[in-house]
């Protein structure tokens, strides 16, 4: 009967009980209170400058950056997951590849489209390979832990390039070397210690080697850079 | 009256009843999943006794692992349901085969993966691309004229070699059997997913053996290639020749032909594309089916540097 009072409360609570007879005049106001907005996690982010927002991502991806340094069993890097730091690090390796000897010729190292698509429809495939084999992660978080796992070589690959610049014997090859294999296990050990605890526990090395291959294709994309004859001390 | 399962059974599929008759000791898990089976038009009837001893289980319990329809992602999950210790087993199995025992038979049985195939072609594709940059490099690094190069447009060539012969040839073999099949009214053959299982377990083999291939010598680089041969050759005529023997023994006999060179073909052709042994100068014609004359032609060259 009265239940228009009811319908006005906040909450509407009842709403789906109310049958109004079609004699009973019904008056009133249904306002929904616009006031500050209700305390979940989600504020409204189109008001504030750009330069918040482009900070907010930044610090995300390099908190992200952290935790693969340091590999603890973290789900942060799972919780949150963004596509934003892979893309970077994908763009900077692949930038980095070029300008070797990869002239006119095809006998050169990779083309900045063979990188990406490595990177990309390599991580896709391993995320699908680890979906198929019963893994519990989700799409997005694979694809996320295998682009951020990228940085050490990427930071292999820069301290390659400053390496080269002093030379290009047998020295700095050691040195390079030991610098991809090194940033190569890490990779693969950062990857693993995120993704390992999804997997059916009879399937694991079954899933780590994918892993494995991917960042050792990339690691040896890295060591064989070698830059163009004409540039040389 | 209660209806009692074997009413049931005998009502709906008298095929269960014949395949029951034939093996009574099937139980009923099983005579359950023929029927599943035959309603997907999928069932096999092994009558063989080559295998003296194997049961005859294994191809009707093959029914129940397929669930869902192919665009579902459970059907995909279906090929994926092996254990690190089964794929162990399986490779192992694929470098040492045993006579009188089938591949399938003895280590698929009935649960066909295609973990195992796929990455042992992504493996393939890249160890032979690296391997055979490593050999350039090495048979060349002494010369001052030579310039390191990785040559990374061969990883795309390998993989579009490799798993064009992994998916296109087990189709083809599968067809040819099938077509034999339904029209001499044989023996069971293999499921697709049996024969292209097979095939990729057996090039496994090559991919030690393309790592060896980095050693500069040319009749190593050959007995290499034999020995794999044989091993996985093998291994594939082990797997068909049961299908393939009750047929007339010409097209028995082309049909083993067949797969060992084709199989041969790509050893050769890989070996022959990604490790050659020329000076960066001559430009070969970089197809695997390189005419006997090209071939001879520059390792002539090859052997005047």
């Amino acid at each position: 009967m009265a239940e228009a009072d009811e319908s006005n409360k906040p909450l509407f609570a009842g709403l789906a009980d109310v049958s109004i007879s079609e004699d009973i005049p019904v008056e009133g106001q249904i306002t929904v209170p616009v006031g500050p907005p209700a305390q979940d996690d989600e504020y409204s982010t189109l008001d504030e400058p750009v330069k918040d927002t482009i900070l907010r991502d930044l610090k995300a991806v390099g908190k992200k950056f952290v935790h693969v340094m340091y590999p603890k069993k973290s789900s942060a890097l799972l919780r949150d997951w963004d596509l934003w730091g892979p893309l970077l690090l994908c763009v900077t390796l692949a930038l980095m590849l070029q300008g070797g000897a990869a002239d006119k010729k095809d006998d050169g190292g990779p083309q900045f489209a063979e990188v990406f698509v490595i990177i990309w429809f390599g991580s896709v495939v391993i995320t699908l390979n680890s979906k198929l084999l019963g893994g519990t992660i989700s799409f997005f978080q694979s694809l996320c832990v295998l682009g951020y796992c990228i940085l050490p070589l990427t930071v292999a690959m820069i301290i390659c390039r400053l390496v080269l610049l002093g030379g290009t014997g047998t020295v700095s090859f050691i040195v390079r070397l030991i610098m991809v294999v090194a940033s190569f296990s890490w990779s693969t050990f950062a990857s693993t210690a995120f993704l390992a605890d999804s997997q059916p526990p009879n399937r694991k090395a079954l899933v780590v080697y994918p892993i494995f291959l991917f960042y050792f294709v990339i690691g040896w994309m890295v060591l064989t850079f070698s830059p163009s004859p004409t540039a040389g001390p | 009256a209660m209806a009692t399962p074997d009413d049931l059974r005998f009502q709906e599929f008298e095929a269960a009843a014949d395949l029951l008759s034939a093996d009574p000791n099937a139980s009923t898990v099983s005579a359950l999943s023929v029927s599943s089976t035959q309603a997907h038009g999928d069932v096999k009837l092994d009558l063989s006794e080559d295998e003296g001893g194997q049961e005859e289980n294994s191809e009707l319990l093959r029914g129940d692992k397929k669930t869902g329809a192919f665009w579902t992602f459970e059907y995909y999950q279906s090929f994926f349901n092996v254990d690190t210790m089964q794929v162990l087993d399986r490779i192992r199995g694929s470098v040492m085969p045993l006579p009188g025992k089938s591949f399938i038979k003895s280590h698929i049985r009935g649960n066909p993966d295609l973990y195992g195939p796929f990455w042992i072609c992504a493996t393939l594709v890249f160890s032979m691309a690296i391997s055979g940059n490593l050999s350039t490099f090495l048979s060349q690094m002494g010369q001052p004229q030579y310039h390191y190069r990785p040559q990374f447009h061969r990883v795309t060539i390998a993989a579009v070699a490799v798993f064009a012969y992994a998916w296109l040839v087990p189709l083809g073999v599968w067809g040819f059997l099938t077509w034999r099949q339904s029209t001499e009214r044989q023996i069971s053959g293999y499921s697709f997913l049996e024969t292209v299982c097979v095939y990729g377990y057996s090039l496994f083999v090559y991919v030690p053996t393309s790592i060896l291939w980095i050693f500069p010598w040319d009749w190593l680089r050959w007995l290499l290639i034999i020995i794999a041969l044989l091993i996985s050759g093998s291994l594939l005529i082990l797997t068909f020749w049961p299908v393939v023997r009750d047929d007339t023994k010409l097209t028995a006999f082309a049909t083993v032909a067949t797969i060992i060179v084709l199989h041969a073909l790509l050893a050769i052709g890989c070996k022959l594309y990604f490790f050659q042994t020329v000076t960066p100068t001559i430009t070969l014609n970089p197809t695997p089916a390189t005419s006997p004359n090209h071939t001879a032609a520059a390792s002539d060259i090859a052997k005047e540097h």
